[in-house]
């Protein structure tokens, strides 16, 4: 269990700091997670599908790419494989947090490894810079604060879902290329933002014409990773946040 | 269970394999080697261009203007300032172009 040769901290003061400070960032989510939840159903999602899948994958960008291809028939592995790709970046998250988490044990890093979204990670390596060790409390209640809020919201956007009937006369049906197209811009300070964003959006347009959906997805994203790799890092900074 | 049951629940697994991985495998490394870095790093914009890209091509005229606009909008203003602007663009642009 905890850590005996520290000094206990205060468990309960650094849950509720924890629990804090995902206050700003999360204003600006919680209008996605209802979108995710409305699209969701009118995806084909039942409610009960769309808060499970809040709750379990708990990745915006991916959810959204899920239900985008679930939409269009997509084989399944290849949706599995989408989320995948998309979720890819934690890899560089876990790593570089992981660092910071020596003290814990493996069950705790097991657990706070699960709730690592991209604001949680930003603000718990925030944390660990300014110098404050980095405690399994500060990170669950920060999580946790995440994860019950994204599944409210998903529930609440769920249910305002299955109440619109035709969902293009209120252009709700193109409101998903348009929260694409803000992540990818979202991006845009990251070192060869433009020669990736390009490779990929025009392989992937090739593709779509000559090779059909889905197959846009794999490729487009296989040559604007490429183009990434062959262009390297032009300085030694290491860009983890959008 | 159903299908879609299925694939939200690899896609969970999935999920949280990366969010361990990066843990379990590259911190055993001293040093992450630049390529690598420079990879990982295109592969969120990358991904993510791929799902947006053919509608600005094939979507129809209005869907194209809208992300053009939405685009624009995204140098200027935070996520949900650009989102809301692309929202009322593709109402606008579908009422005079159709």
């Amino acid at each position: 269990m905890a850590n005996p040769t520290h000094a206990v901290p205060d468990l309960r003061a650094e849950f509720w700091a924890g629990a804090r400070s995902p206050f700003a960032p999360m204003v600006a989510a919680a209008p996605f997670g209802a979108l995710f939840g409305a699209l969701a159903v009118d995806n084909g999602f039942s409610v009960g599908e769309a808060v499970l899948m809040s709750a379990t994958v708990f990745a915006g960008a991916s959810q959204m790419v899920g239900i985008e291809l679930f939409g269009q028939n997509v084989a399944p592995w290849l949706i599995v494989f989408s989320i995948f790709a998309v979720n890819f970046r934690h890899v560089l998250y876990s790593a570089v947090l992981g660092r910071r988490m020596g003290h814990m044990s493996t069950w705790q890093r097991s657990v706070a490894f699960f709730f690592l979204l991209d604001p949680h990670f930003a603000e718990s390596e925030r944390r660990a810079e300014s110098g404050k060790k980095l405690t399994f409390a500060w990170m669950i209640g920060g999580g946790l604060t995440w994860w019950i809020s994204w599944i409210i919201v998903t529930f609440i956007g769920a249910l305002f879902g299955r109440l619109v009937p035709n969902p293009e006369a209120l252009g709700i049906d193109f409101l998903l290329p348009v929260y694409f197209l803000s992540l990818v811009m979202a991006f845009r300070k990251r070192p060869n933002w433009v020669p990736v964003v390009l490779a990929s959006g025009l392989a992937s347009i090739a593709a779509y014409h000559f090779v059909g959906s889905p197959w846009h997805v794999s490729i487009g994203a296989i040559a604007g990773v490429l183009t990434g790799a062959a262009l390297g890092e032009p300085a030694k900074a290491r860009v983890l946040a959008p | 269970m159903t299908t879609t049951v299925w694939i939200i629940l690899a896609g969970a697994l999935a999920t949280y394999l990366t969010r361990i991985g990066g843990h379990l495998v590259l911190s055993r490394f001293p040093v992450i080697h630049p390529r690598v870095e420079a990879a990982l790093n295109a592969v969120p914009p990358a991904v993510l261009t791929t799902i947006v890209a053919p509608s600005l091509v094939y979507a129809g005229p209005a869907e194209t203007a809208t992300l053009v606009i939405a685009a624009i909008a995204a140098l200027y203003l935070p996520p949900l300032g650009m989102f809301a602007v692309g929202w009322a663009a593709i109402l606008a642009l579908r009422a005079i172009i159709g």
